[in-house]
């Protein structure tokens, strides 16, 4: 059973100034679940990258062994050959193809350059039924969701004949739901005598279904442990990832609540953008008080991410009803511009996509919601905009060599940061945060959660969004369930738990 | 040392095409054994490519947000044709009729500001229409003919100079005097602005880079004013030319205006959720190209002395080359206007020095797109760096 079926010895591979792998050691075993563990630019991806054959040999040093041959890929190609795949962060798919005509890519079931489309089809009903999937092989990716695409992927994989799958990240864009289905197939995987490589943040899970985990840490192999023989847990592998001891998951706060509500909604309903009969909010109702953190909870789909930008400015939504109450006046909010005004802000899902100018600067990211501040009758003072960048960056504690840096080249935990900061710079009263901590390691999630704190301890009102009810049960003052566009609960620390949230957001209303 | 090198290759990077620009000029001048920069030829080379850097500067900031304009062309065109009727058939003020052409611009570019912005369809397909359009509306107007000549005041726009009030002579000397104003203001701006780094304890150049660089921008300014002065002196078009660099230079680099622009154009979604209103902003992004290719279109008319159906004929095309040779990047969000008409000088220089050589017209549009590949080759390289 035990045989090793992967070995790569003394890895090290060096980018014009920073060493990103350094004597890497990992051994995967025949037909096992191997994790693969670290914090952002710990040099997880680099490592697989290697393997794969991104990097092509000669790029770095040190030995790869495949099925007790020594390899030495040029390319990707060379590696799938072999029964390598790996499925990455970023969904590779092409929205606009069907999911047969996706799976077989590259690698079209062709004589002749021919296709053979019932060829194509039966096989994919086949993939898909591997995978549990029931669709039909000619939808098109667009109309899916993003869990069946993770699945579609994974199908794609086992298409190309695969010995050793990896996976990047395969949940974080997944939903709870989601993730165990994908969870269980690898699992199920694991017994027909697949060995997979998994790399995640997410330590529950890796603790659930990994055989062993390795850890690394800036570029370097920590540690490899077999999670039953070893008795594994969540503190020892965050120990190893950080390198020091976190007491808790969650920082010190000092609590500064007072009664006065800040920030009302009510009745809000909003219809969707396009079909405008379907609606996708119902009378919902929450407020939040000075100095108090109140988290969101729900499933994907749930209608977090919508409720948070309709309030912001109407930036989601046909067909909004309901008010706005700010410190106990009505307010409306025609565009982003007015929610800025009245002290609201809005830190947004997906960094990249709706936080960010990545090509531009920290500076002209962190300025950019609130220019008038470093400006007179609409024309800038570029000295004062840099000395206020500058304290924004100490204060929050931005990792990056100065101002003038592009985002696009700072970790996921510096990019949050920024986006964070850009809109501590509105000086809002009241700020709404999607998944703050989404896609970042433990160490950048501390620091978030700090500033979070901080936050609320200056009297400022926190609504947070997320999907890891360990976040919200940690950090939140009182939580509300959303389930299909309702709250379905509104929980006090006290009586929240995990098992009792996942039944309000679960909850179903019919129609 | 590192800080040095630090130094030559990040502005390698940043003024790669003024060097690749003083390059070229150096070949030819030595190519038409020193005709290039004559007098009379550098002024002429101003003259040939006004209307060019009129519209390389607005379509930078169309590229900068994303979009592209084709139909700029033909809009300077039909507004050149606009000007032949108001001016020589209704025989109207010469000021009331360029106002009533740039406005007419302003509305042309409204109109395709509104199908891009508010009615989302592509830039690409609004503009390609507009350049049927506007090529059609040309010559129903002009009914096919050439209108001409237009009136004194009118050309002056595009042929004339700046007189020489302290009286003629073999050199313009009031020439001269603007050019030392010129740079004794560039002096006191630059260290004004180096006193205030200093004072915010900012990093700054060493002192004898700074004044070496104050050495050398005051001796361009003052060998090209000298250059003038040997011919005509300044033309008014360059003037019109500097007073737009400097002011789009500080809209784009110094206010809350060019920022948002810059924003909407790196990432539309960020910026909209920051506040950035993007379709108003893209919006008056084509309302500004329209007012440009206008003004384009007048010193066009006015250079040629007439109204023609075929005026600006491929001009879109020169203007996007500009651009792009300039640093702009068709996924927006970068690019300067300083690029557009550096951009705008490196084909304009190629066109002269190859007339002047007498190379045919077909060998000039094939090495000409030969240098637009290439710098944008060369570009991507020195990005993936």
């Amino acid at each position: 059973m035990a045989e090793t079926i992967l070995e790569m010895k003394g890895i090290s591979k060096t980018f014009p100034g920073v060493k990103a792998l350094d004597n890497v050691n990992l051994k995967v075993e025949q037909g096992e679940i191997h994790a693969l563990i670290g914090e952002n630019g710990a040099g997880k991806s680099t490592l697989m990258k290697v393997l794969s054959g991104v990097h092509p040999f000669g790029t770095y040093e040190g030995d790869i062994i495949f099925e007790e041959t020594e390899c030495q890929f040029k390319d990707i190609n060379e590696s799938e050959k072999l029964g390598i795949v790996i499925i990455h962060q970023e969904l590779a798919l092409i929205p606009e193809l069907s999911i047969a005509e996706n799976i077989f890519l590259g690698n079209e079931q062709a004589k002749n350059g021919i296709i053979n489309w019932k060829k194509t089809i039966i096989e994919t009903r086949q993939l898909l039924e591997k995978v549990g999937l029931k669709l039909d092989p000619e939808e098109k990716i667009k109309n899916i969701g993003v869990g069946q695409q993770q699945l579609v992927e994974i199908a794609k994989a086992l298409s190309k004949k695969v010995k050793l799958l990896i996976l990047d990240e395969p949940t974080s864009a997944l939903n709870e739901e989601d993730s165990e289905n994908l969870l269980n197939l690898l699992l199920e995987f694991k017994k027909q005598g697949m060995t997979s490589i998994l790399i995640s943040h997410k330590l529950k899970e890796l603790l659930k279904v990994s055989d062993s985990i390795t850890v690394l840490r800036d570029g370097q192999t920590i540690e490899t442990y077999s999670v039953k023989g070893d008795k594994l847990t969540e503190a020892t592998i965050i120990k190893d990832m950080v390198g020091r001891e976190l007491a808790n998951l969650f920082p010190e706060r000092n609590y500064n609540i007072q009664d006065r509500v800040v920030f009302e909604v009510k009745n809000w309903s909003v219809h969707h953008p396009l079909d405008t009969e379907k609606q996708i909010l119902h009378d919902i109702q929450i407020h939040v008080k000075q100095g108090e953190i109140v988290g969101i909870a729900g499933l994907m789909g749930a209608g977090r991410t919508e409720l948070a930008m309709s309030i912001f400015g109407k930036s989601y939504g046909k067909k909004i009803t309901g008010q706005l109450f700010k410190d106990g006046e009505e307010v409306t909010f025609k565009n982003v511009n007015d929610a800025v005004k009245n002290g609201v802000a809005y830190v947004s899902e997906n960094r990249k996509e709706y936080g960010l100018i990545l090509i531009d600067s920290v500076k002209n990211n962190l300025t950019l919601a609130n220019l008038q501040e470093v400006a007179k009758n609409n024309i800038l003072d570029t000295s004062k905009e840099v000395v206020e960048a500058e304290s924004l960056k100490t204060k929050i504690n931005i990792k990056a060599p100065t101002i003038h840096q592009r985002t696009i080249n700072l970790s996921g935990g510096n990019q949050q940061k920024v986006v964070l900061g850009k809109w501590m710079f509105t000086n809002p009263d009241v700020l709404i945060l999607d998944e703050p901590t989404r896609g970042i390691d433990v160490g950048a999630k501390f620091e978030i959660y700090k500033l979070i704190n901080e936050l609320a301890e200056q009297g400022k009102s926190i609504i947070m969004i997320s999907s890891e009810l360990p976040e919200l049960l940690g950090m939140c003052d009182r939580i509300y369930a959303l389930s299909e566009g309702r709250i379905t609960a509104n929980l006090d620390k006290s009586e929240a738990n995990q098992e009792t949230l996942m039944t309000y957001m679960t909850q179903s209303w019919g129609s | 040392m590192d800080g040095m090198k630090n130094l030559i290759s990040s502005n390698i990077r940043k003024f790669g095409m003024v060097i690749a620009l003083v390059g070229i000029v150096i070949l030819f001048q030595i190519l038409t054994d020193g005709i290039l920069l004559t007098p009379l030829n550098v002024t002429n080379i101003i003259m040939q490519n006004s209307y060019i850097i009129v519209l390389a500067i607005g379509m930078m900031l169309i590229i900068i947000t994303g979009e592209i304009d084709l139909s700029v062309g033909s809009v300077a065109a039909f507004v050149g044709a606009v000007a032949g009727v108001l001016l020589v058939s209704w025989d109207l003020p010469v000021i009331v009729g360029i106002l009533l052409c740039l406005l007419l611009g302003a509305l042309i570019g409204a109109w395709q500001g509104f199908w891009v912005s508010y009615f989302n369809i592509p830039s690409f397909i609004v503009t390609l229409a507009g350049m049927l359009i506007f090529r059609g509306l040309t010559l129903v107007v002009l009914e096919g003919r050439t209108i001409a000549p237009f009136p004194d005041g009118f050309r002056s726009l595009s042929s004339s100079f700046l007189p020489d009030i302290f009286g003629g002579g073999e050199l313009q000397l009031f020439t001269i005097v603007i050019g030392v104003l010129l740079s004794v203001i560039y002096i006191l701006f630059e260290i004004r602005g180096r006193r205030s780094d200093i004072k915010y304890n900012f990093n700054t150049t060493t002192l004898p880079l700074f004044v070496a660089k104050l050495v050398l921008i005051t001796l361009i300014i003052n060998v090209f004013t000298f250059v003038l002065a040997q011919y005509e002196g300044i033309p008014y078009v360059l003037i019109i030319l500097t007073l737009l660099v400097i002011g789009y230079t500080f809209l784009m680099g110094k206010t809350v205006v060019g920022r948002h622009i810059y924003a909407l154009g790196g990432n539309i979604n960020a910026a909209q959720l920051s506040g950035v209103k993007t379709k108003k902003m893209k919006f008056w992004v084509f309302v500004n190209m329209g007012v440009l290719a206008a003004l384009s279109g007048l010193i066009f008319a006015g250079r040629l002395n007439a109204a023609t159906p075929q005026a600006g004929n491929l001009f879109e095309l020169d203007a996007i080359a500009a651009a792009v040779i300039g640093g702009a990047s068709f996924t927006g969000g970068v690019g300067t206007v300083f690029g557009a008409v550096i951009g705008a000088l490196v084909m304009g220089v190629l066109n002269n020095g190859m007339s002047l050589m007498g190379i045919g017209i077909d060998w000039q549009q094939a090495i000409k797109g030969l240098v637009l590949l290439g710098a944008v080759a060369f570009d991507v390289l020195n990005k993936n760096k």
